[in-house]
């Protein structure tokens, strides 16, 4: 049997609303991941205490506020502290192009920005999982 | 890391990593977690194992962080499983129990895992019986496990947990008459929630009624075999049991003494009803109270004991019943269930005959693994 792709989907950051991160766990969990939606406002240490105690494969964050130069890679760094180099981690959300190489360089795997569709996101989960599927 | 990695020891020193691999690997049946649960099988059976059920948004989650919260107060670690429904179409799901709770993730002493029911039926995962046993194992002091909460065919939690919890809130309609129909065989506290909302009196006298009706007539339910217990220690040593602290009060202690409903009822006992307003904390403390309060009435009667060999008799039952189906579904035993059905459908054996043969084969194979 193919093994169930986990996905932690979390808000980073104070954005007030978490539409677009809905509409990429519902487009997942069609795709037939299981998502563990964490909410708003996460800080990067919830994040990485859910994405463990979840075993998931895949953290996926959006922020809309602009603090994703900040809040993205504090995420990898405390992965790293823990010792969790098998999860694939991607961003999203409203992120200036000249960004990208700074985000990639810190460990986010992928870059989504508004309008991206969401079955690019799907696919480059399920290529890019660090845990064999 | 690497599921090798995954020791007993690791889940034992407080290792969230490892305890949360298990039970992914409990999750998809890996036969490698069985070395691992064989050597935690040891230190389990300590944890008090609580199940909050009820309704879909009747506030289970909510709840279930504000008693987390209190039971950390009390000193205690806490673990919690929290469950919901699988896509039947997709296999897919969205846990979202976790958002009501991210504000203990980063405490050590609690740890939260969702589980997608992957098709089980009952209102639990398949996953739930043993990621429970893990935990225990693991030192947390209480298990919490969240059902789905789809009503009636909650059936799964009360082989599980030691104590049930049965949420009900005000507004929900028709919905409350399902609830009412497996109330009496769920429940072992009773929480009426909303109660900031208009007509939790009610609910609440509802549920009281119905609780007395059910012990009035007799009715089989999750509580009477307690109360029986209790009653027969009560005659034992003639005073009242040390799970009641004010035996007299119809607001404390492990159980309500209401008034009787009928001539000869001077000491009927229903389970206690508990308002709460999850939202901001209301009642809370009380409803620790009382799961806490039949915690100790089960482990003064020795129904604590009772309780989980009957559900430990059942869970053996269904695992043994999952084996011979594994066996059965294996391309060797296809085949032999094809000649089976010729021989039937040639009229050589007759289908009782044919079902005989079968069970014949199996326990032969067995025996032959089993020596080998
Ligand atoms: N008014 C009110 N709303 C509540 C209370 N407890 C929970 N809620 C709300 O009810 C909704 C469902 O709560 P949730 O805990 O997710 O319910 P579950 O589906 O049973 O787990 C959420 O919007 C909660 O904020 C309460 O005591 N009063
Ligand atoms: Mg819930």
């Amino acid at each position: 049997m193919e093994r169930t792709i986990r996905v932690l989907v979390a808000k980073p950051g104070l954005d007030g609303h978490d539409r677009g991160a809905k509409v990429i766990a519902r487009a997942l969990r069609d795709a037939g991941m299981e998502v563990i939606y964490t909410g708003l406002r996460q800080t990067p240490e919830q994040i990485v205490s859910a994405a463990v105690q979840e075993d998931v494969d895949v953290v996926a964050m959006s922020i809309l506020s602009g603090a994703h130069n900040h809040l993205f890679p504090r995420v990898t760094e405390l992965l790293k502290e823990k010792g969790v180099d098998d999860m694939l981690v991607i961003g999203g959300g409203v992120i200036p192009d000249d960004d990208i190489p700074g985000l990639k360089a810190a460990g986010i795997a992928a870059v989504f920005t508004p309008g991206s569709p969401t079955g690019d996101i799907i696919e480059f989960i399920k290529k890019n999982l660090k845990r064999k599927a | 890391m690497d599921d090798s990695a995954v020791s007993a020891e690791r889940v034992r020193s407080g290792d969230a990593r490892a305890a949360a691999r298990l039970i992914s690997m409990i999750e998809r049946e890996d036969p490698s977690r069985l070395a691992v649960l064989k050597a935690l099988h040891a230190y389990g059976g300590k944890a008090h194992v609580v199940g909050i059920t009820g309704p879909p948004g009747a506030g289970k989650s909510t709840l279930t962080d504000k008693l987390v919260g209190d039971l950390r107060g009390r000193g205690r670690r806490v673990a919690v499983i929290a469950v919901d429904p699988s896509s039947p179409f997709t296999g897919g799901a969205i846990l979202g129990d976790r958002i009501r709770m991210q504000r203990h993730a980063t405490d050590d002493g609690v740890y939260i895992r969702s589980l997608a029911t992957r098709g089980h039926l009952g209102g639990l995962s398949r996953a739930a019986g043993e990621a429970v046993r893990v935990l225990d194992a693991a030192g947390y002091d209480d298990v919490i496990i969240e059902t789905v909460g789809v009503g009636q065919s909650e059936v799964d939690i009360v082989r599980i947990a030691d104590t049930v919890v049965l949420v009900s809130v005000p507004g929900l309609g028709d919905d409350i008459q399902a609830i009412k129909a497996g109330v009496m065989e769920i429940g072992d506290v009773f929480c009426v929630n909303k109660a900031d909302k208009d007509g939790a009196e009610r609910v609440v006298r509802e549920i009281r009624a119905m609780l007395e009706t059910a012990v009035l007539n007799g009715a089989a339910t999750r509580f009477t075999p307690l109360f029986e217990a209790r009653s027969a220690l009560r005659g034992a040593d003639g005073s009242a049991p040390a799970a009641t602290p004010n035996p007299g009060s119809t607001e404390q202690g492990a159980f309500h003494h209401i008034a009787a409903q009928a001539p000869g009822h001077p000491n009927l006992e229903i389970p206690p009803v508990v308002t709460t307003v999850a939202e901001t904390g209301e009642g809370i403390a009380r409803l620790v109270d009382e799961i806490k309060a039949h915690e100790a009435a089960l482990a003064a009667t020795g129904f604590l004991r009772s309780r989980r060999e009957a559900n430990l008799a059942w869970e053996l039952g269904r695992g043994a019943a999952q084996r011979v189906l594994s066996e059965l579904e294996r391309d060797e035993s296809r085949e032999a269930l094809t000649e089976l059905a010729r021989s039937v459908l040639d009229r050589d054996i007759d289908y009782y005959d044919a079902l005989d043969a079968l069970e014949d084969a199996m326990t032969r194979t067995r025996r032959a693994v089993t020596t080998a």
